[in-house]
């Protein structure tokens, strides 16, 4: 696909659509990358709650896994999975 | 329809103008000379005579933050302000620009502190020339008023927001008797609010003001220096629309006894209207005396004021305001850019004049004309960059 010209561009520099953070993938900016141990999780979500790039994927109640299409690897789902599990560990990429 | 004449300063016919148009929102502070404006539209607004929210912010930054978020949610708006304050909204400035806003402003315009001072030069609109506005200026409050109502057209046309000045006291708090138009007229003229898009707009949500990394800042930037570019069209049609339907006409510039003038003047603001007196007199002795008086300063239009002033003999650029660049006003440096590539150039000398409000008067002008006829005769500039008017 061509890399848009000054006339392709929508006016005033605005983005016309909602949502557009999805398609802006971050995930290559990670260093380190979390793993999830399916023996120690209890599913109890915490890690949901703290991601801040909504890259804990949730089904059915239950972890279901990470986006890492837009996982930064920033660790916070391993610091905040609670002690009795710790079922979370960042691994180099 | 009879025409109505009434007494209106600038600022007063600034007001009624806004009146008429009945932006949707105004959002203001207050600063000298500008606040009678915003002062007399708030009457206007606690008086039940517009449909304006006016929103009275804590700074001129703010009122123009405000005026950004307003016109991108489909809301018409204006504001005025002058000097410290419109430097004060230079950031945001810029930004309206990018944003491609219709926003209208009207600059009274004030010199730049330091040292303090609320007297009429042109720094103040001349620091926001690369800002992506376009500049329109006023000769006097009749200019003043109808400008303003164009400028709601050209601004939701182009999509650039766009500034009105006048000048500072002399225009904006000197009464003189214009024609004001009927409010039915102005509204009509003015139509209904052309927003380029719309943050309320819930079922099509948009980001306005994201950021660009360095591959796609240069597009953006590109697609508003084309607008600015193309400007000019549309701000001859609806100068032409003007005239069509209330018999004033207004274009880029007003050429005065122009076309045989072997020495001109260029001049913006009140000046032109004092040198008009002067060029008159000229005229009656037999010399081929003219001005260029330039209405429209941003978009700079190179061709047509090279065109205009290509056969004068030599040409005196009068900037009220310096460019502190070493090489006197803005207005003279491009004059010259615009008459470089034309083969016959007059010789052209800048007089930096006015500043800070020290009057420029009939005597000056006389002056002024003088140096050129002197200039044409020995065909010798003894100095590129006067200062009329200051005491050595």
């Amino acid at each position: 696909m061509k890399t848009p010209g000054w006339k392709d561009l929508a006016q005033g520099g605005i983005i016309p659509e909602g949502g557009t953070a999805k398609k802006f993938e971050t995930g290559d900016w990670r260093s380190r990358r979390p793993v999830w141990d399916a023996n120690k999780c209890i599913h109890c979500l915490i890690c949901w709650v703290y991601c801040p790039d909504g890259a804990v994927m949730v089904k059915e109640g239950k972890f279901s896994g990470f986006d890492l299409q837009h996982c930064k690897g920033c660790g916070i789902c391993a610091r905040e999975c609670p002690p009795r599990a710790k079922a979370i560990t960042m691994v180099a990429e | 329809m009879p025409k109505k004449f009434v007494a209106k300063t600038g600022n007063e016919a600034i007001a009624e103008a806004m009146r008429q148009i009945n932006p949707d929102v105004c959002a203001a502070y207050p600063i000298t000379p500008a606040t009678e404006i915003m002062q007399i539209f708030a009457n206007f607004v606690a008086d039940g005579l517009v449909n304006t929210e006016l929103v009275t912010v804590e700074s001129e930054h703010s009122a123009m933050s405000a005026c950004i978020g307003s016109a991108a949610s489909g809301a018409r708006t204006i504001t005025a302000t002058s000097s410290q304050g419109l430097a004060l909204m230079y950031e945001m400035m810029y930004i309206a620009a990018g944003l491609r806003l219709p926003i209208v402003m009207a600059d009274v315009n004030r010199t730049l502190s330091a040292p303090i001072n609320i007297h009429c030069d042109h720094s103040d609109t001349m620091g926001a020339r690369d800002s992506g506005w376009i500049q329109i200026f006023s000769e006097n409050s009749q200019e003043a008023y109808d400008n303003m109502i164009q400028a709601v057209r050209i601004a939701e046309r182009i999509y650039l927001p766009v500034l009105v000045t006048l000048d500072g006291f002399i225009i904006s708090h000197a009464m003189e008797g214009i024609e004001i138009l009927d409010d039915s007229e102005v509204k009509n003229f003015v139509g209904e609010y052309r927003s380029p898009y719309n943050l309320l707009d819930v079922d099509h949500p948009i980001t306005v003001g994201a950021i660009d990394f360095t591959d796609y800042y240069f597009e953006h930037k590109r697609a508003e220096i084309e607008a600015m570019e193309k400007a000019k069209l549309p701000i001859m049609e609806i100068g032409k629309e003007f005239g069509d339907q209330f018999g004033r006409y207004y274009s880029l510039f007003e050429p005065y006894y122009l076309d045989d003038a072997e020495i001109a003047i260029v001049v913006m603001g009140s000046t032109a209207g004092t040198a008009k007196v002067v060029i008159r007199e000229l005229r009656a002795a037999g010399v081929k005396a003219g001005m260029l008086k330039l209405r429209v300063f941003r978009p700079f239009l190179v061709e047509e004021i090279g065109a205009a002033l290509a056969s004068v003999k030599v040409v005196a650029v009068m900037d009220r305001s310096d460019g502190m660049s070493g090489m006197g006003g803005p207005l003279f440096v491009e004059i010259r850019s615009a008459l470089y590539d034309f083969s016959s150039q007059p010789r052209v000398v800048n007089y930096v004049y006015g500043l800070g409000g020290r009057d420029i008067n009939l005597n000056l002008l006389r002056g002024v004309f003088q140096d050129l006829l002197e200039i044409m005769r020995t065909g010798k500039i003894t100095r590129m960059v006067n200062y009329p008017g200051v005491r050595e």
